[in-house]
């Protein structure tokens, strides 16, 4: 009885935390009257938006979501890098940007919406479609020899980690 | 001390007006539309996060520290992915780029099912 009503008053307790410490962070203050309203958006927002996002993920691995997003800040300063070379050197001729078809073996949104999220946010490779019952993703690559070798990357990379997270 | 803190600023605006130039030159150079997607995902992410970091290092050195640079770069990073998906998905349902492979497990790509439902 008392787990259901806490249910229906935070739908998303992560996202209530998150919106708390983002409402005390654009106040930049930590006084009671900041955290206390950043509490009243906490719990309104969630349940305002709760239609929209049913299904609560659940047995999220913290630890391993922060070292994955320090992998991904990483990649994106050495891709940045790479990407950058390729595009102020290389003539467009040369360049042979291909579509990766990426199947995938991650089943929940939230898992497959990050993964989406950091082939896009990784130069050099921007996710473009999912088929329509979600089990692949539709990837273009700026330069690649070879699609198989970009779907095998994404797939050891981030995929895998993402699975450990979420799954 | 504040010369070091001066050199990093100096660095970090360098890093980012390099990068968001990059992002900008590649847009013009490239030649097809789904390339050219490329360009601006550089400068959204590296670009504007140096030029972040610059302006947080600077909020510090003046007194009044603040970590609203952060905020910035959290909602880019979210944001920045759905464009770039918007507009890729524009590109496959008015067949501007090349044509995409069949998906190898689903029936089709889910922008190209909504062409076809409504075609028929």
């Amino acid at each position: 009885m008392a787990r259901s009503v806490l249910r229906r008053l935070l739908p998303h307790p992560a996202l209530t935390l998150i919106l708390i410490l983002v409402w005390a962070i654009l106040n930049s203050s930590l006084s009671l009257g900041t955290i206390v309203f950043g509490a009243i958006l906490g719990i309104l927002i969630p349940q305002a938006t709760v239609a929209y996002w049913p299904d609560v993920p659940r047995g999220i691995r913290f630890g391993k979501l922060v070292s994955y997003t320090l992998l991904v800040v990483w990649d994106i300063l050495v891709a940045n890098v790479q990407v950058a070379w390729i595009v102020m050197t290389k003539p467009n001729a040369k360049m042979k940007s291909t579509w990766v078809n990426v199947p995938l073996d991650i089943k929940t949104p939230e898992a497959i919406t990050m993964l989406a999220g950091t082939i896009t946010l990784t130069p050099g490779t921007v996710s473009a479609d999912l088929s329509d019952e979600g089990h692949c993703l539709l990837v273009h690559a700026l330069d690649a020899e070879d699609a198989d070798a970009v779907r095998d990357d994404i797939k050891q990379r981030y995929e895998a980690r993402l699975k450990e997270i979420f799954e | 001390m504040t010369g070091f803190a001066d050199i990093l600023i100096g660095l970090s605006l360098l890093i980012g007006a390099l990068f968001t130039f990059v992002g900008s030159f590649g847009l013009l150079k490239l030649d097809m539309p789904m390339k050219r997607l490329h360009g601006p995902t550089k400068a959204g992410t590296l670009g504007i996060g140096a030029l972040l970091m610059a302006a947080m290092i600077d909020s510090f050195l003046s007194g009044h520290g603040t970590i609203q640079h952060i905020l910035i770069m959290a909602f880019l990073f979210v944001t920045a992915p759905i464009s770039a998906l918007f507009i890729a998905k524009v590109h496959i349902h008015t067949g501007t780029c090349q044509k995409p492979p069949q998906p190898s497990e689903d029936s089709q790509w889910a922008t190209k099912a909504v062409v076809d439902t409504q075609e028929t």
